[in-house]
């Protein structure tokens, strides 16, 4: 037992640089949120895979606060070997360094990989006034402010896309944050709000309770085939929040492509595909060698409304 | 349903509710090691079971937890979980005096019939309970918080103004770190690991821990003394008697466990408070709590237990975790493939109910298991040398504080929460208000903040807050809790506190 420990310590530094191997042993993958929310379940949907896929195990847990800052301002901490890996949200991880000292830089998180996003919706309960997006925007146009859009955290993605459907239909909605999207979704349903910015997941999870109004992808979900997209309704607009696989800056590159074709290869799996889409995720595939083209895409698409935000 | 009974009883979910009870147990004995950790850390094993054998044996190891922490709440003052938080108000006094025994079993008597109120409500009654879950908005929670931090009142046992100040250093422990309404950084003097908060579970093992463990050290006396008598078996005669001579306080503490683990973010603590709040309230000798009231710790331990039970329903009806675990619970449901809402009791009732009947073994199962794994927790504290005894609690405190996160920081905020809680207490100032404000204080900031925001969309902000039924009712119980412990009696209280 403690030879084979050592055997493993000592070819971890091995391991660093022949990537061929990689990965030789179990993978520490750090959530930076509660159990039970979309960055836990999807991760859990990778884990089903993950020892097909690579031979070795990938064990869970959870670092939670601060909206995920509490667990990236640490990524830094860990070793880059490749073998402490973290999930990582957009816009999450670009929008809390921009507006407030959170311990961390959006530089800081260098994501391998961003395998999927939950699109934003636009969710009302079952019995609400508003058929259509269009009776809810009346609605906020004749009453400016009395529309409350319900969502999860301060300066989160649902917080985001509630400023931008703002700006783009050109009306005054009161954002009311949540501690999560489970009571965000829970206000929806008691009534307590006039609708929730949220993601596709929520709508799917609260199934008849609601009615979606908008989703925020390029074209009609099979799981939602009536819910028109904000784009056919006259919005240029797909968002949601992205979700990666980050290493600790400073892991090797050859690791890096390593671990991106990992969970590459767990996306191409029908079964995992067919498991995220009926829970309402649609999956990107962000490799690490366009990384850094994509972030430089998303930190432009949101400076607009980062501004925004920063005004409050 | 006969098919479900059946499915529940088969040999592999019998055997896996039996050892998800005993593990449970044990899991939720140790302080730190919450019902919450169990779950998560088991989840990746329901995975290769079938969907309800994976539920049966989560349902169990969460009953058995929250059961658990009974045990070091009465043994050593110290909730091995959140929800045991009122269980040590009475249940170490009892240990104190020599009835430790007597305390588990009726911890153990007491959890068990909550449990099963929790487990029937669920089975018989969840689509029109959950409803309870929706109509509880950020104002209700609000009101719900304050009600809670009433409590303190209660609790602080005459010394009012030394609880109002622990209740104060509570709240304002809760306001560190980044607010979840409004993001504000606060008081973090520049530390980004205290940007997520002070983490409760170190924050609670720390002030009731670790000042029992400096008060071990300092003092010649035994922790618990034994006597001649001691060994005398489980008193379950005793113990059922005073069972059914309170029966009115079981049933009342197991309804307000099940409507409060129905209403989201409540959870087993607050729901353990209220119950014992509500016993103390309608005691015929309220001054005996505090003081090993058997009352305190039959209402705690059903009312924990009920959450159970009540916080399935609006997971599997609504799709809304009712309490922390039932969040892990729901992530792994989805993993299985199940669609939790309304539609699963008629779509996949088998599994529902298959499960619910897995949750009712599991709690009848407890009974046998919590009274064996209690007696041998008591032995084991009493007979063990204090010299052994205190290394080994400290060992469990450092261990349980870091577990959670593999945190070395929170090991840190233990200590540090640890001694200066022991300052406080000796100046009379106790770990309960303490606890209480931090635990309360961001459901009543939420609460708060989002009712002044809808408020004021609405154009209302007075009718929000005033307004409202529930909320008026939540008040009318805070006003009633806070007379019956003689606040407003300003002579009645110089009384108590000299």
């Amino acid at each position: 037992m403690t030879t084979a420990f050592a055997a493993v310590s000592l070819s971890l530094a091995a391991s660093a640089l022949h990537a061929d191997d990689y990965p030789s042993k179990a993978i520490d993958y750090i959530i930076p949120y509660n159990p039970g929310g979309e960055s836990d379940v999807t991760a859990r949907f990778q884990e089903k895979f993950w020892s097909d896929v690579t031979g070795q195990d990938v064990v869970i847990s959870y670092k939670p606060g601060a909206g995920g800052a509490t667990a990236w301002s640490q990524l830094g901490g860990f070793d880059a070997d490749g073998y402490t890996i973290m999930n990582v949200n957009f816009p999450h991880a670009i929008l809390q360094p921009s507006i407030k000292d959170v311990g961390y830089q959006t530089g800081d998180v260098t994501p391998v990989y961003v395998f999927h996003y939950t699109p934003d919706a636009i969710v009302v309960r079952a019995d609400s006034p508003y058929q259509t997006l269009q009776d809810l925007i009346n609605f906020a146009t004749e009453n400016p402010g009395a529309l409350t859009f319900g969502g999860s955290g301060t300066n989160s993605a649902n917080h985001l896309a509630a400023v931008r459907f703002g700006q783009m239909a050109d009306v005054k909605v009161t954002y009311v944050p949540f501690g999560g999207s489970a009571p965000a979704m829970a206000a929806v349903l008691g009534g307590q709000i006039g609708a929730g910015m949220t993601y596709t997941t929520q709508g799917v999870k609260a199934g008849d309770q609601v009615r979606v109004l908008a989703i925020a992808t390029e074209e009609r979900l099979d799981i939602f085939p009536d819910v028109p997209t904000f784009k056919e309704l006259g919005f240029d607009y797909v968002a949601g929040a992205y979700r990666g696989v980050t290493v600790p800056a400073g892991t090797p590159d050859d690791v890096r492509n390593a671990l991106s074709v990992v969970i590459a290869q767990i996306n191409d799996i029908p079964e995992f595909q067919a498991q995220m889409q009926e829970n309402g995720y649609v999956l990107v595939d962000v490799p690490n060698s366009e990384m850094g083209a994509w972030i430089a895409e998303r930190q432009a698409d949101y400076a607009s409304g980062i501004e925004t935000l920063k005004g409050n | 349903m006969l098919d479900a009974l059946l499915s529940a009883l088969s040999l592999e979910n019998l055997l896996l509710a039996f050892l998800g009870v005993i593990g449970g147990t044990i899991i939720g004995a140790l302080p730190g090691l919450s019902a919450t950790m169990a779950v998560a850390v088991l989840v990746p094993f329901t995975f290769t079971m079938d969907p309800s054998s994976g539920l049966i044996v989560l349902g169990a190891i969460y009953t058995g937890a929250i059961y658990g922490g009974a045990y070091s709440a009465i043994l050593v003052n110290t909730p091995g979980t959140p929800a045991a938080i009122a269980t040590s108000m009475d249940g170490f006094p009892m240990a104190k005096r020599g009835d430790g025994d007597l305390a588990v079993t009726l911890s153990c008597l007491g959890s068990v019939a909550g449990g099963i109120v929790g487990a029937l409500a669920l089975l018989f009654l969840a689509p029109p309970l959950s409803q309870i879950a929706l109509s509880f908005g950020p104002v209700e929670y609000f009101w719900l918080a304050i009600f809670g931090l009433s409590l303190i009142a209660t609790l602080s046992r005459g010394a009012t103004l030394l609880g109002l100040i622990g209740g104060g250093i509570g709240l304002l422990l809760s306001c560190v770190g980044s607010a979840v309404v409004g993001g504000d950084v606060r008081y973090t003097f520049g530390l980004t690991s205290l940007l997520g908060g002070i983490p409760v579970i170190p924050a609670l093992i720390g002030l009731y821990c670790v000042p029992v463990l400096i008060d071990m050290v300092i003092r010649p006396e035994a922790h618990l003394e034994r006597r001649a008598e001691q060994m005398r078996g489980f008193r379950l005669t005793e113990a059922l008697s005073l069972m059914w001579r309170s029966k009115f306080n079981v049933i009342r503490s197991a309804m307000i466990g099940t409507g409060v683990g129905i209403i989201p973010a409540a959870g087993g603590s607050v729901a353990g408070l209220v119950a014992y709040s509500e016993a103390r309230r309608t005691a015929k000798t309220p001054e005996q709590f505090g003081k090993g009231a058997h009352d305190g710790v039959i209402a705690s331990e059903a009312s924990n237990s009920a959450t159970v039970g009540g916080g399935f329903i609006p997971t599997l009806v609504l799709g809304i975790p009712g309490t922390p675990p039932d969040a892990i619970i729901l992530g792994a449901l989805l993993v299985q493939g199940i669609r939790t809402g309304p539609q699963l009791f008629t779509q996949q009732a088998d599994i529902v109910f298959t499960f619910t009947f897995g949750l009712l073994i599991a709690t009848l199962l407890m009974l046998p298991t919590g009274l064996i794994i209690g007696r041998y927790a008591y032995r084991l504290i009493v007979s063990v040398p204090k010299t052994a005894l205190a290394p080994a609690i400290a060992f469990l405190t450092i261990v349980g504080s870091f577990a959670i996160e593999a945190n070395t920081f929170h090991v840190l905020i233990m200590v540090s929460l640890g001694i200066i809680g022991w300052l406080l207490a000796r100046i009379g100032i106790e770990a309960s208000p303490i606890v209480l404000g931090l635990i309360l204080g961001p459901i009543a900031e939420a609460g708060f903040v989002q009712g002044w925001l809808i408020g004021g969309a609405q154009g209302d902000r007075f009718g929000m807050f005033f307004g409202q039924p529930i909320s008026l009712a939540i008040m009318a119980l805070t006003v009633l809790t806070l007379a019956s412990s003689g606040v407003f009696k300003r002579k009645t209280r110089l009384e108590c506190s000299t």
